[in-house]
């Protein structure tokens, strides 16, 4: 489980992979032929105009929806046929472009919620929650490495939106992902605040593959050592940041157009 | 595991999610005043003994309802189940021991709790709601028709309920073991609850409640959560059922109205769901409230009480308690200032 580094495959396996992934809505193509590589520890972005593609991607990566062909692999496994919450458990976490929190429960209470679906404590019905004591310290530290102790106690809904976003990230490390899928995690962040999820994103541990989804170019060029350019649900770029933003044709269709850069 | 920083395990937030579960000063408060009315009011025992069964019945949608948010309008069908289940093995003689008959009414209620949550709870909001009240309305109509073994319409009444523990009769017209009977049911299933709520268990159902799509990316089983929640809470309601079967020694339709199913879910709005104790300030507002009505307005009583419902949906979305726990605050506030 998370934390395991057994290699399941070939030795070239990557972290995550997918081939030849395909998903149609009725007739339109949503993600076409996708071939994508995220290594163990990378820093990798999937950038897009809007209606590229990448939310269903993302989608289809956690097991929310089902290729129409093709397979998604962890670690050499394919994990196509995987429901959401048995890949969760084998190490992919992402949070959410639009908050999705327990908004009345404390700070601690939502990382709580998380851990404890980890180390299974969560089907316990007969010991108080605050009797594991490992899952309150380990949420407790979560939020420590996030600076977020401070509002431990605090409910959700209390705090600013940046604050919020950093309840996203603590939640999906709470996991102990070896997969972090973090779709636009700066996302309706006011710029005064946009720097503690910046700082948050640059301390996570180097061990995690990471795949950010963006569409902000300061986080995207901040962060990513490999980017991968979707349009119109299919692959046309990929390379390092120095390679896409040299390459004319993403600058035409993306970078350089009346985006979002 | 990664070994937490010293510190960390002392701070507020984690000592007050550590010592929540922990017995508050004032809880013991309810629990006087019920035994307190015994002796104050031995007249009043079989008005009594009816607010105690409706702070049970209470209970069991509150762990559904404020917890899980499970939005029910039939939650009558597992009261009216356990009832049921009291009044025909009674009145059939195949089984009258009051405790024993309770645990039968409960693992019955169970099993209907068990077959409707599978079917039900793969639906949500206003889809949910019409099935709870259908499937009420659907045991309604089959106690209706099953004449020859609940009575139909008229009910099955006298029923032979043998004496508690063998040698405390129940006297309809005098009924003090009925009151501590379910005085005593009621405190043991009320722990039953309190301990589910404050366990990692009832931390992810408060988790559904708040975002069910989160915890899905979590990796929860929501499903299984949410059925085992509701086949708990059918077997809670189900022995409400069953004692009040008991207490009365009758069963009727109504047990398994939506009359009932609506009163209750409103006894938990008024006193404040998800709180536990609402239950208790909701039944004995809700009982007291429509008494001191209907004496002043016997025709249109249900009038006011729709009014004050009105006020408490627009005004205290968290009901007495909330307005209770908001002047505490305020308070805290002001003596800190």
């Amino acid at each position: 489980m998370a934390g395991g580094r057994t290699a399941g495959g070939s030795v070239s396996a990557s972290l995550l992979e997918t081939r030849g992934l395909c998903r149609n809505f009725g007739a339109l193509a949503a993600a076409r032929d996708i071939n994508f590589r995220l290594e163990a520890g990378a820093r990798h972005a999937l950038i897009g105009p809007n209606g590229a593609g990448k939310t269903t991607f993302v989608n289809l990566l956690t097991g929310v929806i089902q290729p129409t062909s093709g397979t998604v692999l962890l670690k050499g496994r394919d994990i196509t046929g995987v429901v959401q919450a048995e890949r969760v458990k084998l190490g992919i976490a992402r949070t959410f472009q639009i908050n999705r929190l327990f908004r009345r429960l404390s700070v601690l209470e939502n990382v709580y919620v998380a851990v404890a679906e980890r180390v299974g404590a969560a089907p316990s019905m007969l010991r108080p929650a605050g009797k594991r004591r490992d899952v309150v310290e380990e949420s407790m530290h979560l939020l420590e490495i996030l600076k977020m102790t401070d509002d431990a106690s605090r409910r959700v809904s209390e705090l600013s939106y940046g604050r919020q976003r950093l309840v996203e990230l603590a939640i999906a490390l709470g996991l102990r992902p070896e997969v972090l899928l973090l779709d636009e995690p700066a996302a309706g962040v006011p710029s005064a605040e946009s720097h503690i999820i910046l700082d948050a994103i640059d301390g996570l541990p180097r061990h995690i593959g990471v795949l950010i989804i963006d569409h902000d170019m300061d986080v995207v060029f901040r962060f990513a050592e490999r980017i991968t350019v979707m349009v119109s649900g299919s692959v046309f770029a990929s390379g390092s940041p120095g390679e896409i933003a040299a390459d004319p044709d993403v600058r035409a269709v993306y970078l350089g157009g009346a985006g979002h850069a | 595991m990664t070994p937490p920083a010293p510190g960390v395990a002392v701070h507020p937030a984690a000592l007050a999610l550590a010592r929540r579960h922990r017995l508050r000063a004032w809880e013991p408060i309810p629990w006087i005043l019920a035994l307190a009315f015994y002796f104050a009011f031995p007249k009043h025992l079989g008005f009594g003994t009816e607010v105690l069964v409706t702070i049970l019945f209470a209970i069991s949608l509150d762990l559904v309802l404020g917890y899980a948010g499970i939005v029910t309008l039939g939650h009558a069908a597992f009261f009216g189940v356990g009832a049921y289940t009291v009044g025909i093995l009674a009145k059939h003689g195949i089984w009258n021991e009051p405790v024993t008959g309770l645990l039968l009414a409960a693992l019955v209620a169970a099993v209907v709790g068990l077959g409707s949550g599978l079917v039900l709870l793969r639906t949500q909001g206003l889809t949910l709601l019409m099935l709870t009240l259908c499937t009420m309305a659907l045991l309604e109509e089959a106690a209706n028709l099953g004449h020859a073994y609940t009575g139909g319409f008229d009910g099955l009444d006298s029923l032979p309920i043998a004496p508690l523990l063998g040698v405390l009769e129940f006297n309809p017209l005098y009924p003090t073991t009925q009151y501590l009977y379910v005085l005593a049911v009621l405190f043991l299933c009320f722990v039953l609850v309190r301990t589910v709520v404050y366990s990692p268990f009832g931390q992810s159902l408060r988790g559904i409640r708040e975002n069910m799509l989160r915890m899905h990316a979590v990796g929860a089983p929501v499903r299984a959560r949410l059925v085992t929640c509701y086949t708990l809470s059918a077997a809670i309601a189900g022995i409400a059922g069953g004692i009040w079967a008991q207490a009365n020694a009758y069963v009727n339709l109504g047990t398994l109205g939506l009359d009932r199913a609506a009163t209750v879910l409103i006894i938990l709005v008024l006193g404040g769901h998800g709180r536990l104790y609402g239950a208790f300030v909701g039944a004995a507002a809700y009982m007291a409230i429509s008494h001191f009505l209907s004496k002043i307005y016997p025709t249109a009583w249900q009038l006011g009480l729709g009014l004050l419902l009105v006020v408490i949906a627009l005004f205290a979305r968290n009901g007495i308690l909330g307005l209770g726990e908001a002047a505490w605050r305020a308070v805290g506030r002001r003596g800190a200032a």
